[in-house]
């Protein structure tokens, strides 16, 4: 794999050509923030938090989808993207209702952290208070649409990495939500194999285990480079 | 910051629609609260009984979202009089678990809870049109009423927090909050 440079940040990164400007710059010890992207997944641009400036190019770049080049001059702190990417999480918290203080991810929350190391400290836009039923059919785990911020990791993992595509996306705009089999309640859906990835790659208190209380939900999100690095490249970190 | 004769900067603090969890925190604060005290003169404060809110107040922490029309007047009334105020809490901050009745109507929960439920309803409403605050018809933040100088998240804020703001206030120097001291929840 030929290697290009590039600059992020004034400073000189080499990176495999392959890579995305957001990997580039993770290796290089650049932290951009992101809530729809996952190791292991399919990266969707969807949340827009990790957008970067590059040099002769008029808008914002997801990095997270925008491939590195060489001679490429890179931007991920700025004033201007940091007054998006906390516009960006104040309307999430705007679009359904996020109450942290009766979430069963209180204090796990990516949503919840992302939001306190950005400055969000109030929504400067009116809260949509959205009626948005719960689904609780399920045998395991529930769906909670009101905590979703429809980064779709879910679905990627239900698709990618189970197989089951079982969970999809429906509607457009404020309409947008996460279905279970073709639209059905969680429970009557037969795809589902009750894995439980979905769950636990979810940013935010929207899927749960079944019995949860406030802040008691924890996710462990290595299983997916486990389980991917195992089929994948036959290699098993035991250890970890 | 305060040019007072005795050196006292004025202290006040309200509470709409929440538990009164942020008050309990402030009290929490534990011996500090002794500290406090030698720097703050409590002017008004449900805690104690002080009917009117006073004139002239340096800093008022209000608790709690705008859920009514008792809470508008008063918040307008507290901005009107005070140099500094301060969102309280998660309630006041984003309307919080207060504000999970927004996607209900006003309407059908007075009739759940009064017409429905147990005991005599209400029997017209201009018999209580002046005694019992009318119920807006989305519980708000505080800064969707009043212009808001310091915003303190947390439900309650944890008493460092709180003791944190308000020393870092009364010092003179700008609140500026560690990222683990400015989470919602």
């Amino acid at each position: 794999m030929p290697v290009v440079t590039l600059t992020i940040n004034d400073k000189l990164v080499s990176a495999q050509s392959d890579k995305t400007v957001l990997e580039a710059a993770r290796d290089a010890g650049f932290e951009i923030p992101t809530l729809c992207h996952l190791e292991g997944l399919t990266p969707r641009g969807g949340c827009r938090l990790c957008l970067v400036e590059v040099e002769g190019v008029p808008r914002l770049l997801a990095s997270c989808v925008t491939q590195v080049q060489e001679g490429m001059v890179v931007r991920t702190e700025t004033e201007r993207l940091h007054n998006y990417r906390k516009m960006m999480v104040e309307l999430l918290l705007a679009e359904r209702n996020h109450v942290c203080a009766v979430c069963v991810m209180n204090g796990h929350c990516e949503l919840q952290s992302l939001a306190a190391k950005l400055g969000v400290d109030h929504v400067r836009y009116d809260y949509l208070c959205p009626d948005l039923p719960v689904d609780a059919s399920h045998e395991r785990n529930t769906r909670d649409p009101n905590r979703c911020i429809l980064c779709a990791r879910c679905i990627r993992v239900c698709d990618e990495v189970e197989g089951a595509h079982c969970l999809d996306m429906m509607g457009r705009g404020i309409h947008c939500n996460i279905i279970t089999g073709m639209n059905q309640e969680w429970g009557k859906a037969r795809s589902c194999t009750a894995c439980g990835k979905c769950v636990q790659v979810c940013p935010t208190g929207a899927l749960f285990k079944k019995g949860s209380s406030v802040a008691e939900m924890e996710k462990q999100r290595e299983f997916l480079i486990w389980i991917l690095d195992g089929r994948d490249k036959k290699v098993w970190h035991w250890s970890r | 910051m305060t040019t007072r004769q005795n050196g006292k900067v004025r202290l006040a603090t309200a509470w709409f629609g929440g538990c009164a969890g942020c008050h309990m925190s402030l009290l929490d604060i534990d011996e500090r609260i002794i500290d406090l005290v030698k720097l703050v003169e409590v002017v008004y404060t449900p805690i104690a009984d002080i009917k009117k809110f006073p004139e002239d107040v340096d800093v008022t922490l209000v608790e709690g979202s705008v859920a009514n029309s008792d809470h508008v007047r008063e918040a307008r009334d507290i901005r009107k009089k005070s140099k500094i105020v301060i969102a309280f809490g998660d309630c006041a901050v984003t309307g919080n678990v207060p504000a999970l009745r927004n996607r209900l109507q006003v309407d059908k929960i007075l009739e759940e809870v009064y017409g429905g439920g147990p005991g005599k309803p209400p029997s017209t409403e201009e018999q209580y049109a002046e005694v019992v605050p009318v119920l807006l018809s989305k519980v708000i933040p505080l800064h969707q009423i009043i212009p808001v100088d310091i915003f303190l998240p947390g439900c309650p804020p944890d008493p460092e927090r709180i003791w944190t703001a308000l020393t870092a206030l009364l010092q003179g120097g700008p609140v500026a909050l560690p990222p683990e001291m400015r989470s919602f929840g």
